[in-house]
């Protein structure tokens, strides 16, 4: 199943090396291929160092594509961490 | 060491970015050098590719073991945040596209696993240099630091012991990591130096929130300082001083003490003119020895530099310093924001201090020897390249050219020469020069107040030089701890020559500054209204407390308390009297000692 959501990044850091690690581990932990795209450039969700380099300050919209047999759980995980603003503020 | 000195051990002065104020004096430690050469080999035949590729894994997995290892350690010793730099390190480590970039180098370059994670490691970096955000793109370091962590497992190297770091020392790095610090004993590090980093370093952070003074960026430390050297770091400034020499060693102790005692309330004096209650303006100064320092200084509340020191323009090069590289420095100085005059004091040293083979003869007592305008006049020619460096700023800002140790007439009558010399020779060759330059004499040599009538005639302004004036006042090595009992800048003489000095420069209508350490001692701040100085100038960090004091004061009730002292022929007397009134006026300010 392919499931793509748009997010807005609301936390203060945005998506800073603490919080693209917990997008990381929770990817890690499925079996679908997790991709996040922000201004036409996509990276993988599972890679720390692609994350990062997307750059997302607070305030920016960024999508996940998640493609595969656990999508649904796993969408459902990455909208939580990112809604909670990764537990942050 | 003997008789012999040891000539490799120069004063040097590194410049990098301050990241964690506070000054500190201590001995270098130089901790985990990762980066001393990274070995480069071409892999010759296709099937040595794969024991190359088992290298690389072999010590990504010894590097992950080493990483969870510390990270055990921070979260014993910390808890979960330190803790998590590691499992941002641990994730760098297992990344799919970092491992792939590496594999990529060694199948397809076929290069040995050390340069091909080099090349990745300068991947990442111009990927992040592009990254706006200051804080993500300085996570370019923690890349760095996981990838010279694999290349010195593959290169069989060790890693660094928490006891090797002993207490009490001063770290110098290439850069500082979450796992490197985690080694240390971290609250008895007294600072930090390293090569790189920014300020969101690792390094910054650790140093501000454990509150030690931090630089970093200075490309080279770690190749010029050696384990055990002695070293100063300037937090602020973002200077490190390495070997400093006896007299630097002093004022940055000098520097160490009144940034300690800086209190946060005295700031919101820093920027109001120093006006006495009966409305006498008094103009501070701030005392320097590098452009580095003049933000800070501005920032304390000094109105002009009142006293630019020159002497590192000598010391920190192997040559000496051409017209063009004193302009350069001077022009900065002037040009500086805030800054609403510049004192600048040409060469106050001995030779010996900056040819590497001592030519001159071993001074039995160099503070009276051959230095300073006495040695100045005898290399005219290095002299003149000064002077017309200085001439040539002016045109920038308001310039006041100060000689030191002046002991007589003809010294100023020389000195002025040599000026006019430059001046006229600018001139004849068109260089533009400023018009309204001023030219002092420093009051350090007893004999120069007592003439002071004299002086005063031929220069613009004078400027006393406290510390040496009472050493040579009261004939007291201020080095030497057997006598440092006798230093006492309230001595009845030395007082009185300050008043002659002052009544004899308003007499020929010329301003009298102090720029002395005297200058800036807050105890003091109502004497030097009484003795009616136009302009006091000292460490940065102190103007705010005497402005304070300055303004919640009067003349009239300075001057009777100038009076009443003057009545007393002992040392111990005045200061009683002194203390005593100072605590009666300002109760919050001096307490009981």
């Amino acid at each position: 199943m392919l499931i793509i959501e748009s997010f807005e990044i609301k936390n203060k850091l945005g998506l800073h090396a603490r919080a693209a690690a917990k997008i990381v581990k929770v990817a890690s932990t499925y079996r679908s291929d997790i991709f996040l795209e922000r201004d036409g450039i996509e990276v993988n969700g599972k890679s720390l160092l692609g994350i990062l380099n997307l750059a997302c300050p607070k305030g920016s919209f960024m999508s996940i594509k998640v493609d595969g047999p656990d999508a649904e759980q796993a969408m459902m995980e990455l909208k939580k961490l990112i809604e909670d603003k990764f537990g942050e503020d | 060491m003997g008789i012999e000195e040891d000539s490799g051990k120069r004063t040097l002065v590194l410049k990098g970015l301050g990241v964690s104020p506070g000054i500190v004096i201590g001995k270098a430690y130089i901790f985990n050098q990762l980066d001393a050469q990274i070995k480069f080999y071409t892999i010759e035949n296709e099937t040595l590719v794969q024991k190359e590729i088992d290298r690389l894994m072999i010590a990504m997995d010894e590097s992950e073991k080493q990483l969870e290892v510390i990270r055990n350690k921070l979260r014993e010793a910390g808890g979960e945040e330190p803790s998590i730099i590691i499992d941002v390190h641990m994730m760098i480590l297992r990344d799919k596209m970092f491992l792939k970039h590496t594999l990529d180098h060694i199948r397809g370059k076929k290069v040995n696993a050390e340069w091909a994670l080099s090349m990745t490691i300068d991947h990442y970096k111009k990927l992040f240099d592009k990254i706006e955000d200051e804080y993500i793109r300085g996570r370019y370091y923690d890349i760095q630091y996981v990838g010279r962590r694999v290349i010195r497992n593959l290169s069989g190297g060790k890693e660094e012991a928490m006891a090797d770091v002993g207490e009490g020392v001063i770290v110098i790095a290439s850069d500082l990591s979450p796992a490197d610090t985690a080694q240390m004993l971290i609250r008895k590090v007294l600072g930090f130096a390293t090569d790189i980093g920014g300020r969101t370093s690792h390094t910054a952070i650790v140093a501000q929130s454990i509150e030690i003074p931090a630089v970093v960026g200075l490309e080279y430390i770690t190749k010029v300082v050696r384990t055990n050297d002695d070293v100063i770091i300037d937090g602020a400034t973002g200077l490190v001083i390495v070997h400093p020499d006896p007299e630097i060693l002093n004022r940055y102790e000098e520097k160490r003490r009144h940034f300690l005692e800086l209190r946060d309330d005295y700031l919101e004096f820093a920027h109001l003119p120093a006006v006495t209650k009966d409305n006498k303006r008094i103009e501070i100064g701030g005392n320097i020895e590098f452009v580095e320092e003049i933000p800070s200084a501005v920032s304390h509340g000094a109105e002009g530099i009142g006293l630019y020191r020159t002497e590192f323009i000598y010391l920190n090069r192997d040559q000496l310093p051409t017209e063009e590289d004193h302009f350069q420095i001077y022009r900065q100085v002037v040009e500086s924001r805030g800054v609403g005059w510049s004192t600048i004091r040409t060469f106050d040293l001995g030779g010996d201090k900056f040819f590497s083979k001592p030519k001159l003869a071993k001074e039995m007592n160099p503070q009276m020897g051959l230095r300073a305008i006495r040695f100045c006049l005898k290399e005219i020619e290095m002299f003149k390249t000064q002077i017309r460096a200085i001439i040539r700023a002016s045109v920038y800002g308001k310039v006041r050219i100060l000689y030191p140790m002046i002991s007589g007439l003809e010294e100023i009558l020389e000195a002025k020469r040599i000026f006019n010399d430059a001046k006229a020779d600018l001139k004849a060759q068109s260089i533009p020069i400023g018009n309204d330059i001023e030219i002092g004499v420093m009051i350090e040599v007893p004999s120069a107040v007592i003439i002071a009538d004299a002086l005063a005639k031929e220069v613009d302004f004078f400027s006393i030089g406290t510390n040496d004036l009472i050493q040579y006042v009261l004939a007291i090595d201020r080095i030497n701890g057997q006598v440092a009992y006798l230093y006492e800048p309230l001595h009845p003489a030395v007082l009185r020559m300050i008043l002659q000095t002052v009544e004899a420069g308003h007499n020929a209508g010329i301003p009298v500054a102090m720029c002395g350490e005297m200058a800036g001692e807050p105890l003091y701040a109502m004497i030097l209204l009484g003795l009616e100085l136009d302009e006091l100038s000292m460490n940065p960090t102190l103007i705010p407390r005497v402005k304070k004091i300055i303004r919640e004061t009067t003349v009239q009730e300075s001057k009777e308390l100038l009076q009443r002292v003057m009545t007393f022929a002992s040392a111990v007397e005045v200061r009683e009297c002194v203390e005593a009134t100072m605590k009666e006026r300002f109760p919050g300010e001096f307490s009981a000692p």
